[in-house]
């Protein structure tokens, strides 16, 4: 998937988002650490461009909800990033944005976290990439693309924002290190 | 009893007193040095070879330990003590009266002099105390202290803080020509520091005492000599400014002596870690001090080694560094940091360790021994300078363990040990030490 | 790659991506951290800040750990900020303090920490009128120790704290001229501040009465005066420290009243440094001895930002740390 598939993957998920929600009146967009957060930036672009109107964009860090911090801790933490809510998401209907959908395990921390924020209306998920895998039962309410993967390859997402390039990467990878996750990567 | 007679032949004998740096042979008849001479005759004596490499000295006397006995049995024994000493090459050892009660009655010298024959090791001199319970205050029945064996008087681990009561001991042990041995602190300026004052101190934010709180108290002490001609010796000296002080007694003729201990010519506060066997009074001085140190010990303004040996029990010292107990144990130590940071490291000739270990404490405590001239007890020292050993710490005779040199790797070794004729330790660590015990002399009935 | 689950089987080094991590198991003093430590520590600060700001001020990162605040010499706002800190975490906290625990009678430091053991618990906290108790501590016990102060030498997290509130002021460390005022010879608020800001890159000046000057001060690579208005020239930051007359014992100086006319912090004083200078005190503050009330409750002064952010500093400490396999002692 290159720059333009990502492109026209996100303006396609901002029609649905308004179309699914009748306009844009209490949506708000919630980009997880790291690469959520400029997909959810580009997502509230397209949608003051299609509705016209200004989108409050958050910027989530799961970190400190993670659910193997203290089972295996045999090396340095993971990097804790700052999370921005700069709104109430009390009856907001909330978009929660990332860029890899996988074990869902990202998403079960992101949803503990959101509920310490507030009481919103309802949680819809967009991921830019689904690749499969699920160990949790969650599902997307918008996908950019369902890519089947192997367990033993690896799917990163590039995006400008942070990595100077629009571009989704699969890799086959040998070794286990392709297990570990780097820290706020793609998850 | 007949006489046995054994003949140490061809060993490198190191006798300053004497004027002897060579190879010679030395004749023993019963607990006495019958002879000293090149290729001397047997005699109907017992031939033992000195294996090459090793150096046969006068025995070596500590003249500065601490046995705990009576009171402390728990830290060390008299007799615990005087193994470790003769495991480190001592002959004989001045023990401080700082026991449980105060060695400052006849009936606790007795009582030491006593254990100390039971024991049959080293010889074990009693140093009685200054003042009654080295409260500082009325002084002891010296006199008395003496004739049940007390060869000097201290209130080693206090200073004699008033300068009244050691001019009066100096006055008065100087009728039983008996040193007085001060721990020189002035207990104001000293008070509270457990090291040393200056960065290491800071650094680690623990009280420091500045050199001069001890190099004070060494003036006095020089000033208090001179006017009354009293022989006072500095105990355990750690700060340049106290050696200046007997330097400049010495130089105007006043009786005075000091020792200093390994620890304080090898370390220094920089050394210093939360670590308790780094702890003891005085503390580890700067580099400075340490470099004084080494400079006086070579051009003989020190005037002998002493240990300081305090042992302390592995509990008592497993404390915060503040509540530690003050000191740590030497006696199995000294002789092989003596040749490892001393001998050779040229900062001494060996004949000039002999003298700081065995005439010169000798001449100081006015005991016998210093000197393997005919007639003199056979108490030997023998060296293995060249072999090396790494400290052991549980491998101590001594009780305690609470030595800072644990696994030091140090060239120079003790072979023997013999007291009064008698081979009362060969080191198993010395290739060709076992070969120098003989039989003890046979007793007829 | 895994999710949020990561199987982190990966050595420490061989993680992509992953910060270097602290190299320490234990907290035990400012001297231990390198330069990148302290700003990982500083920035992961600011996440736990925000956390702070929310309506529900608890995150569940150390659920089912249990933390022991061994506090054996009298402290109200360390201890509290360590047990907020804790809170917000979701650890499970054990206060112990000294005068209240029949645990220490008589009781060595060595035996109560083999005691602690059997609680099993990941971190202890430790708080000693000793210096080196805690490195005592760490040496015989299987958790990670966190230095709260010990005795004159070293109070870590403090010094955390107060690089973590300047760096909400001042654009950086380097060449930033901070002086630190008061009874040096007894502070160990001093000793961390100046490890950790001289690693920093700051330009560290030192201010006291000659009598309660540092020994050896002029290795710890800071200015030294006795004078006041040399040491607040052009400052950025001035951080007083408390006069601890209960760990004085002899003729350090002969009042407070002069004490004050001395090295007291005035309005009139502190217009040599910068304008935009900031005061600071670890607290708590002896107000007419080293400092003035109008300067401790005006404007320039960030003391309760102080207090604030310690329980910030003290979340990412504890958050951090506990990276560490308490098995594998990963020192």
């Amino acid at each position: 998937m290159e720059a333009d598939g990502i492109r026209r993957a996100l303006v396609r998920i901002a029609h649905e988002i308004v179309e699914r929600n009748r306009g844009v009146d209490d949506i708000a967009l919630v980009g997880i650490r790291r690469r959520g957060v400029p997909i959810a930036q580009r997502l509230a672009a397209s949608l003051l461009e299609i509705a016209g109107r200004e989108v409050p964009t958050g910027a989530l860090d799961i970190t400190l909800y993670r659910d193997d911090l203290m089972r295996q801790a045999v090396g340095p933490q993971p990097v804790l990033r700052r999370t921005e809510i700069p709104f109430s998401i009390d009856e907001r209907r909330i978009l929660l944005v990332d860029d890899v959908l996988y074990t869902g395990r990202t998403i079960r921390a992101a949803l503990d976290a959101l509920i310490d924020f507030g009481r919103p209306r309802s949680i819809q998920l967009v991921v830019l990439v689904d690749r499969g895998h699920r160990e949790l039962p969650i599902k997307a309410d918008y996908v950019g693309r369902n890519v089947p993967t192997s367990a033993r390859q690896s799917v990163q997402v590039k995006l400008t924002e942070e990595d100077g390039v629009d571009v989704v990467v699969i890799e086959d990878v040998a070794d286990d290190r392709a297990r570990a996750p780097a820290a706020g990567d793609e998850s | 009893m007949t006489t046995q007679a054994v003949v140490l032949k061809g060993g490198h004998v190191v006798d300053p007193a004497q004027g002897i740096d060579g190879v010679v042979d030395v004749r023993i008849e019963g607990s006495r040095v019958a002879a000293v001479g090149v290729d001397l005759p047997l005699d109907g004596g017992l031939p033992v070879e000195v294996p090459a490499g090793l150096v046969v000295c006068p025995g070596f006397i500590d003249m500065h330990v601490h046995f705990r006995e009576p009171g402390q049995e728990h830290k060390e024994t008299i007799a615990s003590g005087a193994a470790a000493a003769v495991a480190g090459g001592f002959v004989a050892a001045a023990c401080m009266p700082n026991t449980e009660p105060v060695n400052d009655h006849v009936g606790v010298t007795e009582e030491i002099v006593r254990k100390a024959g039971e024991a049959g090791l080293a010889r074990v001199y009693p140093i009685g105390a200054v003042s009654v319970g080295s409260q500082g205050e009325r002084m002891t029945e010296v006199r008395a202290l003496r004739e049940a064996g007390c060869v000097g008087i201290s209130d080693d681990g206090h200073p004699v803080a008033s300068a009244l009561l050691m001019r009066r001991a100096l006055e008065y042990a100087s009728m039983f020509g008996m040193p007085v041995i001060d721990h020189c602190e002035e207990p104001s300026l000293a008070a509270g520091g457990v090291v040393h004052e200056g960065y290491p101190a800071t650094a680690l934010g623990l009280r420091g005492q500045p050199g001069e709180a001890e190099s004070i108290m060494v003036e006095r002490d020089v000033s208090l000599s001179g006017l009354t001609g009293g022989t006072v010796h500095v105990a355990h000296m750690s700060a340049r400014e106290s050696l200046r002080a007997v330097r400049s007694g010495k130089e105007r003729g006043i009786a005075v002596t000091c020792e200093v201990t390994p620890h304080h010519f090898v370390l220094t506060d920089e050394d210093l870690r939360y670590d308790t066997n780094f702890k003891m009074n005085p503390p580890l001085r700067a580099a400075a001090d340490r470099d004084a140190m080494l400079e006086g010990l070579a051009d003989g303004s020190i005037d002998a080694i002493a240990t300081d040996h305090a042992p302390h029990h592995a509990d008592e010292k497993a404390v915060e560094f503040d509540r530690a107990p003050f000191g740590i144990i030497g006696l199995e130590t000294a002789v092989s940091l003596s040749l490892d940071r001393l001998v050779h490291r040229d900062v001494l000739s060996m004949r000039r360790l002999v003298e700081l270990y065995a005439p010169n404490p000798a001449r100081i405590l006015g005991v016998e021994g210093g000197t393997l001239a005919p007639g003199s007890a056979a108490d030997f020292t023998i060296l293995a300078p060249d072999t090396t050993v790494e400290i052991a710490a549980d491998r101590f005779r001594s009780r305690a363990r609470n030595t800072p040199f644990d696994g030091w790797r140090l060239r120079g070794a003790v072979a023997a040990t013999i007291v009064d004729g008698r081979v009362v330790y060969t080191s198993p660590l010395v290739p060709g030490a076992a070969g120098l015990a003989w039989p003890a002399p046979a007793t007829t009935p | 790659m895994k999710g949020a689950l990561g199987a982190r089987e990966a050595a420490p080094a061989d993680v992509p991506g992953r910060a270097p991590g602290l190299r320490s198991k234990h907290l035990l003093s400012a001297g231990d951290l390198s330069r990148e430590e302290i700003l990982l520590i500083l920035d992961s600060a600011e996440a736990m800040k925000e956390v702070g700001t929310r309506r529900i001020k608890k995150v569940p990162t150390l659920r089912g750990a249990t933390v022991v605040n061994l506090f054996l010499e009298p402290s109200t706002r360390t201890r509290t900020s360590f047990e907020i800190a804790e809170k917000r975490l979701s650890a499970d906290t054990l206060n112990i303090a000294g005068g209240t625990s029949s645990l220490l009678k008589g009781e060595t430091l060595i035996d109560t920490a083999r005691t602690l053991e059997a609680m099993a618990p990941d971190v202890v906290v430790l708080r000693h009128a000793a210096s080196g108790a805690c490195h005592l501590l760490a040496g015989v016990c299987d958790a990670r120790v966190i230095n709260a102060g010990d005795g004159m030498h070293e109070h870590p997290t403090q010094a955390l704290l107060d690089a973590f509130t300047i760096r909400e002021h001042k654009p950086g460390f380097e060449g930033l001229k901070v002086a630190i005022v008061g009874d040096l010879l007894h502070s160990r608020v001093l000793r961390s501040n100046i490890l950790l800001l001289t690693a920093l890159g700051a330009d560290v000046r030192v201010c006291g009465p000659r009598t309660l000057m540092l020994p050896g001060v002029e290795r710890f690579g800071v200015r030294a005066t006795t004078s006041l208005d040399d040491a607040l020239a052009d400052a950025d930051v001035v951080m007083l420290l408390r006069v601890q007359e209960e760990r004085m014992h002899g003729h350090f100086f002969p009042s407070r009243r002069e004490y004050f006319a001395t090295f007291g912090l005035t309005a009139e004083r502190l217009g040599r440094a910068r304008p935009d200078v900031i005061v600071m005190h670890p607290g708590p503050m002896n107000r007419g001895v080293e400092i003035a009330s109008d300067v401790a409750d005006g404007p320039v002064s960030v003391i309760l930002e102080q207090v604030a952010n310690g329980v910030a500093v003290r979340m990412a400490v504890l958050y951090l740390l506990a990276g560490f396999d308490v098995n594998e002692g990963a020192a």
